[in-house]
């Protein structure tokens, strides 16, 4: 079902919001308004860095008057900043919507940059705007633009594609390495500047299901994109490790050594939540993308219900695996209009809905529990080691209720 | 172009949805692409709302714009109105459909919504900020609604002393409460409650809690007050010219200013003046406690305090005010980021003999923070933050908020209850740090051995043992406070001898300071004797006067020249 109405959505630029974290070396600079800076510190919590390495140049009206004007005004701006912050490697240059609307060409001033900084600092530029992006997908857009800057090798590699939290990253490195995958690389990387190459010895494993744009660019330098589930939960972690395995030519019995003990502790940790989820009715709205993968962890593993599974976009091929796994006749919904979607919440009165910070106070209030979703793009919730905390999140506002007693 | 870190103020739109959402029966179709909906969050987050705020985004998108970006504002209207049923409608657009000029307030006014009051909003985004937003929003919606009881040009002011002939209680208007303001629900309870026990009935409270048509009762009070002068000064002088309905502009913040604004309008109302001044002092007595509990003994280590201050202008200002003369503290620094009240904040500032600081970047603010060296700071969750940076005590006296500066119970910052609430959260951070201090300082004794946590940092050994321990601090908290504090004014290079031994614990002086500046042994052992509790302090001060003189060593005889050029 497709749906088009008010969106009830983050837009590209909250990414930066995670990709920061796991760039320490990286600026992201949105070129925007005073609600883009607004939006990203709402979203941040910025408030806690002395000095955060993500900010916005906000348009005044004499930007708005003459675009010459804003170039240079940018050029400026880009070298105080840099100046002040040695220590930056790569420089974002993010787009938001009042940029494209004035169509402040930022690839262009990207360029220019990059003559003017000679290899001190690289300038790379995307769009992270409301009009172009959602939420997540403003990290496809990161990754896509750093896309050309990966050396060609056609040695044979896997890289995992989408930011994941250093420790996962690391447990899944090794648990590959334990296999026999002998080298595994990340993109984003940790340091903006050591890229990982790609060409046709690279097998691509998406993190995340949103990253539909920088797989095809990845596959267009000659890399194989492994098709598969994405690593939440047991069973779409194991089937994830499972396919990067197979693709990179390993031995069944290899794999299923490493795998076998995750899956078996994995379903331990994931039991006790699955008692308390079991048989309840739930509503995912669009957010993040992730939708789908979640609904078929909770539907499968622990044994929930599906109402209705919303997402912002459906990315039929990358989400192929997700869809054959949820159970037949699933409602799934393809963009928004919250109010017909909040009245079909209120009608089916479900037990969970996973929805923005927008939507949850509101929601709770008339008796309806929530999970909000942004939670699950900055916890670490991927592989099956992660399993239990990931089903503990959806548990915890249900086991909170029952706690509650006022009387 | 800016280059923002943070800011202290969203965008002007941000502003109307505080208007709209303050309020029942209004909604605010906005036209703006769906990432803008993120300011539902700052509503049902930070104050809890329990409903989303009535705010229709039209959500379009790069492929709309191409193709009719108008239609799709116009069914969002009509969505809307046919779905809220609102009894007036705010419509406008965010910065990026500012930009493509779909003129929403226009089409808007082109439909047939059955009659419902109409208001289209101008909010430059490029230009202006959050709290103009609000207050340009409550000026447009009043004025629309109050259009058709406009009098008549030249005709006679009202006098604000008719309820004398129409045989009825006088009233007023506390105009500007708005949700994301500081404490604005507490405060209406608190200044209703006060000018009701003065004889003076509330009309309307707007925007926070009313409804449109509350909003065509505002002439029928007999004098407007301006709460919060950043939302509610444009729309108080549009109804003192068009409706000749006078303005109380004492903001009742302080036990002074308290008594100022029952002074003011009471005299506005040409009510008996005489019996409410001489009242008004004996009442401060009686019904808060600041100025009884600013005077006890246990206060005297108060005097002096650095304080620096910053916020929006009204809080600020009044901040100032209370710091400096009903704390007895010493102001520091003080500044505002509303620069539409830069004035104030200047005249406030000068008569402190300090320069106002004017500014949106935090940065800034942290630097005269540090340079200030202040042992208290007053000020935003942002200016919080940087205090904790600095290891500076804080408590928050304004805008922009977070979750818990809407706490659960009543907690006001106006009247004689907020004054009590003010002594309450500004005096505690600094208790609490001398108790800390005093606890490390006493941890060797017995007492002490058996670890003994902060409150904040987990559970004690016994309960028994914290309660004894909280007592025995007790006493020599007021001792050892005063006499550091009153011997060492606001500088502190003084050979404590006694507290000194007792803190012999303490860590070295780093030989080498960040800045280049070298200390000499004799200057470190000199700095060894200060109690810890204020080293920090001295060692700053020294530095910075070494910096001043132009010297790159500090010896004893520095600190002795730190101490006498800081005690002036
Ligand atoms: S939706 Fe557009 S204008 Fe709004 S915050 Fe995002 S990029 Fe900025
Ligand atoms: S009770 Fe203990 S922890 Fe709490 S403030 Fe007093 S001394 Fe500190």
């Amino acid at each position: 079902m497709r749906e088009s109405g008010q969106r009830e959505v983050f837009c590209g630029l909250t990414s930066i919001v995670w990709l920061h974290r796991r760039m320490p070396d990286a600026f992201f600079l949105v070129v925007g308004s005073r609600t883009c800076a607004h939006l990203v510190q709402s979203a941040a919590g910025v408030m806690i860095f002395a000095e955060p390495r993500f900010g916005t140049a906000i348009l005044g009206e004499r930007d708005l008057a003459g675009l010459a004007d804003a170039n240079e005004e940018l050029d400026r701006l880009v070298r105080d900043l840099l100046e002040r912050r040695p220590e930056i490697r790569t420089l974002f240059l993010v787009g938001s919507c009042p940029s494209e609307v004035i169509k402040l060409d930022l690839g262009k001033a990207a360029e220019r940059l990059n003559g003017q900084l000679a290899g001190r600092v690289r300038v790379l530029n995307y769009s992270g705007s409301g009009i172009e992006t959602t939420f997540t997908q403003g990290e496809d857009q990161a990754l896509l633009a750093m896309q050309p800057l990966m050396p060609p090798s056609d040695e044979p590699q896997l890289l995992i594609v989408g930011t994941l939290a250093d420790p996962v990253e690391d447990r899944l490195v090794d648990l590959f390495g334990r296999m026999g995958i002998e080298r595994v690389r990340s993109l984003p990387p940790r340091r903006s500047t050591e890229l990982p190459p790609v060409g046709r010895g690279t097998k691509v494993l998406l993190a995340q299901p949103f990253l539909s744009a920088t797989a095809r660019a990845l596959q267009a330098r000659g890399a194989e994109l492994i098709t598969a589930p994405y690593p939440f939960g047991v069973e779409g972690s194991r089937l994830w490790m499972q396919a990067a395995a197979t693709a990179c030519g390993l031995a069944p019995a290899a794999i299923e050594a490493v795998l076998a003990p995750l899956v078996e502790r994995g379903r331990r940790a994931v039991a006790p939540h699955r008692e308390v989820l079991a048989g309840k009715r739930l509503v995912l709205m669009p957010d993040s993308q992730l939708e789908l993968s979640l609904a078929r962890f909770l539907h499968q593993e622990c044994g929930m219900e599906l109402v209705e599974v919303g997402t912002p976009y459906l990315d039929r091929q990358l989400l192929a695996q997700e869809l054959a796994l949820l159970p037949a006749g699933t409602v799934i919904t393809e963009g928004q209009d919250v109010e017909r979607q909040l009245e079909r919440v209120r009608a089916a009165r479900p037990d969970l809905v996973v929805c923005g910070l927008g939507l949850a106070n509101p929601l709770e209030a008339e008796g309806i529990a929530t999970k909000w979703s942004i939670e699950l793009v900055f916890s670490p919730i991927h592989g099956c080691d992660q399993a239990g905390d990931l089903a503990e999140l959806f548990s915890r506002p249900l086991r909170r209720r029952n706690l509650l007693q006022f009387s | 172009m800016e280059l923002t870190l943070w800011t202290y103020e969203g965008p002007p739109h941000v502003g109307a949805m505080r208007i709209a959402t303050s309020m029942e029966g209004v909604h605010y179709v906005l036209h703006a692409p769906q990432g803008d909906t993120y300011a539902d969050l700052l509503f049902t987050m930070i104050e809890r709302r329990d409903r989303r705020p009535p705010v229709t985004y039209t959500t379009f998108q790069a492929r709309d714009l191409g193709g009719d970006t108008a239609e799709l504002v116009k069914r969002s209207i009509n969505d809307a109105v046919e779905r809220f049923q609102p009894e007036a409608l705010l419509v406008g657009e965010s910065c990026t459909a500012e930009l493509i000029q779909d003129q929403p307030g226009a089409l808007a006014a082109g439909m047939d919504l059955g009659g419902i009051p109409v208001v289209s909003l101008d909010l430059p985004a490029y230009s202006k900020k959050e709290n103009w937003g609000a207050a340009e929003t409550f000026y447009q919606l009043v004025r629309a609604l109050l259009k058709p009881q406009l009098p008549p040009p030249g005709a006679a002011k009202p006098s604000p002393a008719r309820w004398r002939q129409e045989g009825r209680r006088p009233r007023v208007n506390l105009l500007g409460p708005t949700l994301l303001g500081f404490r604005c629900r507490d405060d209406i309870l608190e200044i209703s409650r006060l000018l009701g026990e003065h004889g003076i009935d509330v009309t309307v409270v707007a925007p926070l809690g009313a409804r449109p048509a509350d909003l065509l009762r505002i002439p029928s009070a007999d004098a407007n007050v301006c709460l919060y002068p950043e939302v509610a000064g444009p729309v108080c002088n549009w109804l003192e010219r068009s409706f000749g309905m006078p303005v109380v502009r004492s903001v009742p913040i302080g036990i002074g200013a308290t008594g100022d604004f029952l002074r003011e309008v009471t005299s506005l109302l040409e009510m008996d003046t005489k019996a409410i001044a001489a009242a008004t002092n004996a009442e401060a007595e009686q019904r808060s406690r600041l100025p009884w509990y600013s005077r006890s003994v246990d206060s005297t280590y108060l005097t002096g305090k650095r304080v620096f201050i910053f916020g929006d202008a009204t809080h600020a200002i009044a901040a100032a005010r209370i710091a400096s003369r009903e704390l007895g503290f010493q102001v520091v620094g003080l500044g505002s980021y509303s620069r539409e009240q830069a004035r104030d904040v200047r005249a406030a500032a000068k008569e402190l003999d300090l320069e106002a600081l004017i500014t949106d970047d935090y940065l800034v603010v942290e630097r005269a923070m540090a340079e200030a060296a202040p042992e208290l700071v007053l000020g935003t969750q942002m200016e919080r933050h940087s205090a904790k940076r600095l290891g500076i005590p804080c408590a928050v006296i304004s805008t922009p908020l977070h979750v818990q500066d809407v706490p659960a119970r009543t907690s006001p910052q106006m009247g004689w209850e907020g004054a009590n609430v003010i002594f309450d959260t500004w005096v505690h951070p600094l208790m609490m740090g001398l108790e800390e201090h005093l606890i490390t300082m006493f941890r060797h004794d017995f007492e002490f051995t058996e670890g003994h946590r902060s409150h904040l940092g987990g559970a004690p050994a016994g309960a028994g043992l914290e309660a004894y321990g909280a007592a025995g601090a007790k006493e020599p908290t007021t001792g050892a406070a005063t006499l550091a504090e009153t011997t060492t004014g606001s500088a502190t290079a003084t050979a404590v001898a006694s507290a000194a031994t007792a803190v012999a614990t303490a860590a070295p002086a780093a030989a080498l300071a960040e800045n280049g500046l070298h200390w000499s042994p004799d200057g470190e052992a000199e700095l060894a004797k200060i109690p810890f509790f204020v080293r920090g302090k001295a060692r700053r001060n020294a530095e910075s006067f070494a910096r001043a003189q132009g010297l790159d060593r500090i010896d004893a005889e520095t600190l002795y020249e730190a101490k006498a050029h800081f005690s002036r």
